[in-house]
């Protein structure tokens, strides 16, 4: 019972429309900047150009998956289940460019 | 004495035998419904106090992200590595016919539709608040901007409508590359942007049709709180696809070679 109450606890704490608009609206802002930041060449040609649309696309993806997934509201094994593989999937990814001497280049 | 779970039903000896905590085993339970009102409904409940669809759609997720990762994977290990153009990002002069590609991706079009896909997510979690509302009726005084709000069919279609645009645009493209000289055989990028995208397009027409069996039991029978899981389910696996895009678009297309 305590099991099925947190359950509904759980199913009954999501964001309201103003959270959600709000979500929406800095994902479209984050994606304005990220296209902007591409047509200025000086920019891209710098160093911090790749590293900074690295962090903007982690920022729209934690902030989809912490808002509209409710992952930042759902049950912890939730959390897991979707970090873990994530995290084995970004690793094998790296393990992989850096088996192929991406970094290198 | 066979040994019984929290609601009094026998727990089956393999599980026992084992010594695991029998996470998804109880998948038959039958649980009084939750929103009641003449809904006799089954709840899938685990040990966890969690439904099993929801921990499976969760686990499918991070299976799928294993997935791209390795697409991912291969299409980064393969960047700028193709021998013959045309490029993603830099002009191609065919040293054999002199013919001339211009770098052949069109950033307008995949900026527009990954808004597009972006406000896809925004619809379809209205539409699951609209399902899990349905019963609290609107006040009086109710706008048409809170009737909007309320109406799971408006959101559904218009997260259907964008799925749509988005294919549209990810149609568009293609068949613009291989009028333009890429193919999948033409070179390493094309191998491998048309196998990422295509298998990321593949999941989101798969999302498309979801959303439409949704649409349609909502039009037969209307969605209501005791489908909420339901949609649930679909939103999740939309989400996800958006949240793919999010990273194909800026490793596709704007981090150059």
């Amino acid at each position: 019972m305590a099991h099925d109450s947190a359950h509904a606890s759980h199913e009954h704490e999501h964001p309201t429309w103003k959270t959600y608009k709000w979500v929406a609206l800095w994902l479209t802002l984050i994606t304005i900047v990220e296209v902007w930041a591409y047509y200025i060449p000086s920019f891209v040609a710098s160093a911090a150009f790749v590293p900074s649309l690295l962090f903007m696309s982690a920022v729209k993806f934690v902030i989809v998956v912490m808002f509209y997934m409710h992952l930042k509201y759902d049950h912890k094994l939730f959390r897991a289940l979707f970090t873990g593989p994530l995290i084995i999937a970004v690793a094998t990814l790296l393990a992989l460019m850096m088996l192929f001497r991406k970094f290198a280049d | 004495m066979r040994e019984t779970d929290r609601s009094g039903r026998p727990i089956p000896t393999s599980v026992l035998s084992l010594g695991v905590p029998p996470l998804v085993t109880a998948h038959a339970h039958a649980a009084p419904a939750a929103h009641s009102g003449g809904h006799e409904e089954h709840h899938h409940y685990t040990t966890t106090g969690l439904d099993n669809r929801k921990i499976a759609i969760w686990a499918f997720i991070g299976s799928e992200c294993m997935l791209f990762a390795s697409l991912i994977s291969t299409y980064l290990i393969y960047k700028g590595r193709s021998l013959v153009g045309p490029f993603p990002h830099t002009e191609w002069t065919n040293p054999q016919t002199g013919q001339v590609f211009k770098p052949i991706l069109n950033i307008p079009v995949t900026s527009f539709s990954t808004f597009v896909l972006l406000m896809s997510s925004l619809a379809m979690v209205l539409a699951l608040a609209a399902v899990q509302n349905k019963d609290n009726p609107l006040p009086a005084n109710a706008g048409l901007g809170d009737r909007m709000l309320a109406s799971s069919k408006l959101w559904l279609w218009a997260t259907c409508i964008l799925g749509a645009m988005f294919l549209a645009c990810q149609a568009y493209e293609f068949t613009s590359f291989v009028h333009e000289g890429l193919t999948i055989k033409t070179n390493l990028f094309g191998s491998t942007f048309f196998t990422l995208t295509g298998f990321h397009g593949a999941h989101v027409t798969a999302g498309v049709i979801w959303l439409g069996t949704l649409l349609a039991i909502d039009y037969k029978r209307g969605l209501g709180p005791k489908d909420a899981l339901n949609v649930d389910l679909a939103a999740l696996y939309w989400h996800f696809v958006d949240v793919i895009w999010i990273a194909i678009f800026t490793l596709l297309y704007l981090i150059p070679d």
